[in-house]
């Protein structure tokens, strides 16, 4: 029920700049579970969730790019019609507003994972938890 | 502490007597020992006798530093080679250098000038000083080198670059004054808090800083990084180098060192004389040089003068810290911009890095000024409304300050250039787009 680490990494919108973020993970054995990247104009703020968020702020920052580390809720639902509705219900019920939010599939297993960024992310998970809905933790993305 | 007392607070008639006497010797000698300044005083009607008061100063034609170009590289020079015993030269990025000579004479007058600063900003004989100016044909480095060995303080002539050399130096050898651009002094500060070494083994307490211009907010940022008290010193390659002018402990104004150099404020572009403690542009005349004496040297520096003593005890005049200079002004939209203004916006805000650079492009007939700086505060990343509510604060601020709209980019934090000697803040492509 504890809250996720996630990477966000400042990038100007140049070219090859994600890619060469990318490969800085690479080279530091850092695998990529989740990414999000919304157009920009000028800069953009690249997340991402990661086997070892530790060792990834490590090599970022030796590389000297500005990056930070922040807590957010990883939410597991079935990947049927109807379960993201319920989720994102029991939010709107609670007056729980998203920062922003992304996502990924997992088609083989049949579920999805919603990224979620709220200002109280233990009162958030309690409240999704008691509704039955599963909060993933840091152990189960590695 | 003075160096020099009786002449750095010799009461103000005696020093006036003192500077019509040095600038009749200075007119005459110009006259005679430089073909240059024949010609220009014949053309101008003046001579030794002409010059009654101080005041008559304004019948001499002023010097540029496109008159140094022109005479490169000796042009100037009033003495044989013979007598000449050191050459300097400007950085020479805008053209060919400017190219200076000493005698023995103006090399002792010089590190008598460099003591007399060291001294009012606190330097003595107990300080370990480390010169982070590069050596070489610069000025500013063996200025100060030599004032300090004359105080009898402990110079390491590290130079510039390796700063992370320069940092095991002071921790090791216990450095307790620096001498460096303001730009680099705050550079260095980055570097030492990003090593594994806590700032306590640093030792330092008197930053000597000069070479370019120190808002007040830079100074503040450089003082509470290192722990130390810091001062301004002013000088320029073509008048000797630095020890022009420099401040005491009481910082109000730098004290010109008046018994060898003679300011005057003017309009920088009628060269009418302004009144006192009005800004203008910063003209000099040498009292004393022999190697290259300059008659009413335009410096292009803004500032003001006050002749009121200190409270230190000093009756030379005091300079304000250099506003900006008459040929680094933008003019944008029709508004007089310094970049100095704009740093000190900069510097105020936390969340980002006090390197900055200015890009003025023309687009269509309008000139647009955009601000580059440095995102530092990685906590902001949370969200995109956070980085783009401190742009838009910065782009307020700044208007507030030059009156006019600028576009401020975020950057990545180290992608600014930094700079060992001046820094070079503007990048303006109108020039480009013609």
């Amino acid at each position: 029920m504890t809250p996720v680490k996630q990477i966000s990494v400042f990038v100007e919108n140049k070219h090859g700049k994600l890619s060469s973020v990318a490969r800085y993970l690479a080279d530091g054995g850092v695998s990529i579970r989740a990414m999000c990247m919304a157009d920009t104009t000028d800069f953009g703020i690249f997340r991402l969730l990661v086997s070892d968020y530790e060792k990834a702020e490590k090599v970022l920052k030796a590389a000297g790019i500005t990056c930070s580390v922040t807590e957010v809720l990883v939410v597991e639902i079935e990947d049927t019609p109807g379960a993201f509705a319920d989720a994102m219900a029991v939010l709107a019920d609670n007056h729980i507003s998203l920062e922003y939010a992304y996502a990924f599939l997992t088609p083989t297993i049949g579920k999805a994972y919603i990224i979620i960024r709220v200002e109280d992310n233990i009162g958030a998970a309690k409240i999704l938890t008691d509704n039955g809905i599963k909060i993933v933790s840091q152990e189960e993305i590695v | 502490m003075f160096f020099q007392k009786d002449i750095e607070t010799m009461p103000r008639k005696q020093l006036e007597e003192l500077q019509l006497e040095r600038l009749k010797w200075t007119v005459d000698y110009c006259y005679k020992n430089v073909p240059f300044y024949t010609k220009k005083l014949d053309e101008a009607g003046v001579t030794a006798d002409k010059i009654k008061s101080l005041e008559d100063i304004r019948y001499i034609p002023p010097t540029t530093k496109a008159d140094l170009r022109d005479n490169y590289p000796f042009g100037l020079f009033a003495k044989p080679m013979k007598e000449i015993v050191r050459i300097h030269a400007s950085s020479g990025t805008t053209g060919k250098p400017t190219v200076v000579g000493y005698t023995k004479h103006d090399l002792d007058i010089w590190s008598d000038c460099m003591a007399r600063i060291c001294t009012a900003a606190g330097a003595t004989s107990d300080d370990i000083v480390q010169i982070s100016f590069g050596y070489g044909m610069f000025t500013g480095a063996l200025g100060l080198h030599y004032g300090l060995e004359k105080i009898g303080a402990t110079v390491i002539p590290n130079s510039s670059g390796n700063t992370e050399k320069a940092l095991m130096y002071m921790r090791d050898f216990g450095t307790t004054a620096l001498v460096a651009t303001p730009s680099y002094a705050l550079y260095m500060c980055e570097t030492a808090k990003s090593l594994e070494y806590p700032m306590s083994d640093y030792k330092l307490k008197l930053g000597l800083f000069g070479s370019e211009g120190c808002t007040p907010e830079m100074r503040t940022q450089i003082e509470n990084g290192w722990g130390l008290f810091a001062t301004d010193n002013y000088g320029m390659s073509e008048l000797m180098g630095p020890g022009v002018s420099g401040e005491c402990r009481e910082r109000n104004g730098l004290h010109f060192n008046e018994d060898f150099f003679l300011p005057e404020i003017v309009d920088s572009e009628t060269l009418e004389a302004k009144p006192e403690g009005e800004y203008g542009e910063l003209l000099v005349t040498t009292l004393t040089k022999e190697g290259i004496p300059l008659l009413r040297y335009r410096t292009r520096d803004i500032t003001k003068l006050t002749y009121e003593p200190c409270k230190c005890g000093r009756t030379h005049a005091r300079m304000e810290k250099v506003q900006g200079r008459s040929d680094d002004m933008l003019k944008i939209r029709g508004v007089n911009i310094f970049p100095s203004q704009i740093e000190s916006v900069l510097i105020s805000i936390d969340q980002v890095s006090p390197h900055y650079q200015l890009v003025v492009r023309r687009e269509g007939f309008a000139d647009t000024l955009e601000v580059q700086v440095e995102l530092v505060d990685s906590s902001l990343l949370d969200s995109y409304g956070k980085i783009q509510q401190l742009q838009k604060d910065i782009g307020r601020k700044i208007q507030t300050v030059l009156g006019i709209q600028c576009k401020i980019s975020i950057v990545e934090h180290g992608t600014i250039e930094r700079f060992v000697g001046k820094a070079k803040r503007v990048v303006d492509l109108r020039k480009e787009n013609k």
